[in-house]
């Protein structure tokens, strides 16, 4: 293997941007902190270039590089190497995410600007950047793994950027905790792995695999099953979804970069690199599929409701995620990853759109303040609506192609195929609904903003980037953002139109030596007339969802109002996101943690630890209490003492020469000379 | 009376002598109040086991046992020596030789 | 002939031992001692043991015995207290000596009866005496060592008396 292609600067160079600016940073100034942040993942953006264009350069195919940098884990029957993978989706994740990345670094340049802990900020993004390209190069689980948790971190440190904050800090820990409940999956089905295969390595399980074409379902289920748990905790699906609505409290060029583009797809990625596992257990995969498609209705209803420009992009991502397990599950692998590239583009720009239009209000992330920016963010709004119609899925858009695909694919699972076909169908409707919602009340009509910007300390308090506040030029007056906020807008915009004109046929050739052919519509049932009209339908709805938002958004009217008040039910649901974070706070949360606290804290704590050296202690204490008596200083007791060891002694000592036990000795001396 | 008795003496006899003298030396030693008369129970200790020495020595016409004897005999002087000038220096201290009244070594 | 001598030694010694336990005041216990060790000189004698008997007479009788009287009436001691005694050594202290009596007795009285290995002869006043030439002659040789090493020993026991018996502050 050509060892030119230096695959280990791609990781190193972000972490090492991480060094300098997590030990220097405080002291730099800020040009060299930006410096420093922006060069290093642009340096690892050189490599994946580089890379990619040796790579596309073989003849007469491109091979997968598999390049192993020394031996990790030599134990016996496991061995594990530091290995990394480059093939045909592990290129296009790593494009991803150093393109999208260092965009995102850009923007946060200016978006950052005035925050105390610039340095911080971007020593984490590259920490993140540093584990993420690890997860997506990884060749074993293990490594992988390392990876998986590592973004987990950084996510945790940068959701609570805002540390002094404490709906921040506890929005960092939920996030944690609840992947760290998917990590278990994920370690249950490493154990499972390395007991069925002896070996982690993504490789030799293939290999495996297809050696043993017999080996269906069973353990392979199991496992599939775990990992999917895992997925779902990062990947943001029901049950583990809670965490990434509350992540918004984070910076949004965060939001956009790990809770958009690149984090929350991992398990999207790690169902796609392993595929082999679940094409072996149909169970499994309707699993997935299910889960997708219910999260992906289940959230879009809740996304109907919200007032908060960046909780209805947060529902809006576990929506689309939804999409993309939905694709893995019906074993379109192709379609998934499709969406998953061109939802990195557009679900960026509009959180970056909409970090702009925060960036201009002065802090204000409240929908119903807002309204009338057109004029006032003409670049915002352009590239904004941009990424609104790619995402309702209009043709020509990115969102279009992708989204098609995968409802193509899951209409042609079958009867579950079709149930499913029909929830993406409707939430695709929800998506261009609540999305042009979004629209209206933020761009169109009159603004509403100058109730808001006069009561910026109280409300704007209640959220995520109060530090903008502080900034004095920032005050009262809505203006556009600087250029360097602005350029990663226009330049993501453009992709998000024409970021999907590469066909999903072509998307699909692209990546069948790694996920498998993809199936040609003209050999299908129906043939390409049903690709057609399937596609057809789609467009259609999401223009049906954009008229509907129109009659109920796009002038003043209360038509909203009303449909709340009258179906005030349903709207409660889904105000309060169907009850499940209460539910879960009474459920699980308050019940593991008096546990904790009674059976921990007092029996373990307590009791145990605390009373086990009270004894010990205690028990030295009473000997020498006891032992202290003997010593009298009273001579005679003393001599009465050793006389009683001196007859016991000789007791015994005859006791046992005459038994022969013993002293046996005494009966040679006893013989004289 | 046994004529063997009367001209042979079973060593055992010396040896239950022994026993008993050494028996009341122990006693002594725990009853007697006065440090010098303590002392003097273990002299008689030591005279009860020589006695013992020197039976054992007849029985197996053994020299070195009439040898070990030599030898405690010079020790038991020499301790002697150095156990009364220790008393001395203990009524000079405490001005009393009562055993029950040397206890400063209590805990 | 015996038998009468060894009686009558016997009773002197034994006689002796409870006088010492019996009296109070520390000089009659020092006195009953020397009837004690008299009546062990001979024994010895009886014993064969001539060099023995001797050094009984001079080393304990004339010289220890005569230094515990020195010491006794150096000090004045005065008749003992009646204190209520140390109950450890009543409780503790005769059980002890009670087993230690038994089993020697026990164990004597088995090797004169049936022990093989052990059977323990006679003594009779006939049985040849033990001569200072055999004693020399095994001290000398055998023994040289630890016959040099009791005079140096002997040596520290008269230094170390000294040393503790003399009154503070003088040279």
């Amino acid at each position: 293997m050509n060892a030119h292609l230096h695959l280990w600067l791609i990781p190193i160079l972000p972490f090492a941007g991480f060094l300098v600016n997590g030990l220097l940073g405080r002291r730099l100034p800020k040009a060299l902190v930006s410096a420093v942040a922006l060069g290093f993942p642009l340096a690892s953006l050189m490599v994946v270039a580089r890379a990619a264009l040796i790579f596309f350069s073989l003849k007469p195919q491109p091979i997968p590089w598999l390049i192993t940098y020394g031996s990790w884990i030599n134990a016996g029957p496991l061995h594990l190497d530091f290995s990394l993978y480059l093939d045909q989706l592990s290129l296009l994740m790593l494009g991803v995410i150093t393109g999208v990345g260092f965009l995102i670094h850009i923007y946060s340049v200016g978006y950052m600007a005035h925050e105390d802990g610039y340095w911080r900020y971007f020593s984490y993004l590259n920490l993140f950047l540093f584990f993420m390209t690890t997860l997506v190069l990884a060749e074993n689980y293990l490594l992988m793994f390392v990876g998986w948790e590592g973004v987990g971190l950084a996510s945790y440190l940068l959701i609570g950027f805002y540390y002094e904050k404490k709906s921040a800090a506890d929005a960092g820990k939920k996030a944690f905790v609840v992947n760290r409940i998917g990590d278990f999956g994920f370690l249950l089905g490493m154990f499972l792995l390395l007991s069925q295969f002896g070996s982690l390595s993504f490789f030799q399980i293939g290999t495996n695999l297809t050696a043993n074409p017999a080996l269906q379902g069973g353990i392979l289920t199991a496992i599939a099953l775990c990992l999917v748990v895992g997925a779902c905790g990062k990947s943001a699906q029901i049950p583990l979804y809670v965490w990434l609505p509350d992540a918004m409290e984070g910076p949004t060029p965060v939001s956009a970069l790990i809770h958009a583009a690149t984090m929350v797809t991992a398990g999207v990625y790690m169902i796609s690199r392993t595929h082999f596992i679940f094409d072996r257990s149909p169970l499994a995969l309707s699993v997935v599929a299910i889960i997708g498609a219910a999260t992906a209705l289940f959230a879009a209803t809740i996304a109907l409701v919200q007032t908060d420009i960046k909780r209805v992009l947060a529902y809006s991502t576990i929506s689309q995620l939804g999409y993309m397990f939905l694709g893995c599950g019906v074993a379109a692998y192709s379609a998934a990853v499709f969406h998953l590239m061109t939802h990195a583009f557009f679900k960026a720009l509009l959180f970056l759109a909409a970090g702009s239009v925060i960036h201009g209000l002065g802090g204000e992330q409240d929908m119903r303040k807002m309204g009338g920016l057109r004029k006032k963010l003409p670049v915002t709004f352009w590239t904004m609506t941009a990424g609104v119609i790619a995402i309702a899925g209009i043709w020509p858009f990115a969102g279009f192609f992708s989204k098609d695909a995968i409802l193509y694919e899951a209409f042609q699972q079958g009867t579950l195929g079709k149930v499913l076909y029909v929830a993406g169908l409707v939430t695709a409707l929800l998506t261009s609904f609540y999305m042009f919602r979004l629209w209206y009340l933020t761009f169109l009509g009159e603004s509403r903003a100058g109730h808001g910007s006069e009561e910026h300390g109280a409300s704007v308090h209640a959220r995520s980037d109060t530090n903008l506040v502080q900034g004095a030029e920032h005050h009262q007056a809505i203006h556009e953002s600087p250029w360097s906020m602005l350029t990663p807008l226009v330049i993501l915009a453009i992709l998000s139109l024409c970021g999907g004109w590469i066909g999903i046929e072509n998307f699909g050739a692209y990546l069948a030596p790694v996920v498998g052919p993809v199936t040609d519509p003209a050999l299908e049932s129906g043939g390409k007339n049903l690709d057609y009209i399937l596609s057809g339908v789609a467009v259609v709805v999401a223009l049906l969802g954009w008229m509907i938002a129109h009659t109920f958004y796009s002038r003043k009217n209360d038509r909203a109002a009303k449909l709340a008040t009258a179906a005030s039910g349903p709207y409660s649901l889904l105000v309060h996101k169907y009850w499940i974070d209460e539910l879960y706070h009474n459920v699980i949360v308050t019940p593991i943690t008096l546990a904790s606290r009674y059976i921990l804290g007092w029996l373990g704590e307590v009791v145990i630890i605390r009373g086990s050296t009270w004894l010990l202690g205690g028990i030295a204490t009473l000997l020498g209490e006891l032992l202290r008596r003997w010593q009298s200083g009273n001579l005679r007791s003393y001599s009465a003492w050793l006389a009683a060891g001196a007859a016991v002694l000789l007791f015994f000592a005859v006791v046992g020469a005459v038994l022969g036990i013993g002293g046996t000795e005494l009966r040679m001396v006893w013989a004289g000379q | 009376m046994n004529s063997s008795l009367w001209h042979e003496v079973p060593s055992s006899w010396y040896l239950i002598l022994s026993a008993l003298l050494f028996s009341l030396g122990v006693i002594g030693f725990l009853i007697k109040r006065t440090l010098i008369t303590v002392f003097m129970s273990i002299e008689l200790m030591l005279n009860a086991v020589n006695l013992s020495f020197v039976t054992f020595a007849h029985d197996w016409h053994a020299v070195k046992g009439q040898i070990f004897v030599f030898f405690v005999m010079m020790v038991a002087a020499a301790e002697a020596a150095v156990g009364l000038a220790i008393i001395i220096s203990v009524y000079r201290s405490r001005a009393t030789l009562n055993v029950d009244q040397i206890d400063l070594m209590k805990l | 002939m015996h038998l009468i001598l060894f009686l009558i030694f016997a009773g002197f010694c034994l006689a002796g031992a409870v006088n010492l336990l019996l009296q109070t005041h520390p000089i009659n216990s020092a006195l009953s001692l020397i009837v004690v060790m008299s009546s062990l000189a001979v024994l010895y004698l009886l014993l064969g043991a001539e060099f023995l008997a001797i050094a009984q007479i001079i080393v304990y009788a004339g010289a220890v015995m005569v230094l515990f009287t020195f010491v006794v009436m150096l000090l004045n001691v005065g008749e003992e207290e009646k204190t209520h005694g140390s109950k450890v050594a009543k409780v503790v202290g005769f059980p002890a000596i009670f087993v230690f009596f038994s089993v020697i007795t026990t164990v004597v009285l088995e090797a004169q009866r049936h022990l093989d290995s052990l059977k323990m002869g006679g003594i009779r006043l006939s049985d040849a005496m033990t001569t200072i030439r055999e004693l020399s002659q095994v001290l000398f040789t055998d023994m040289l060592l630890p016959f040099e090493l009791t005079s140096v020993l002997i040596l520290i026991a008269i230094l170390g008396a000294v040393a503790l018996a003399r009154k503070e502050g003088h040279s």
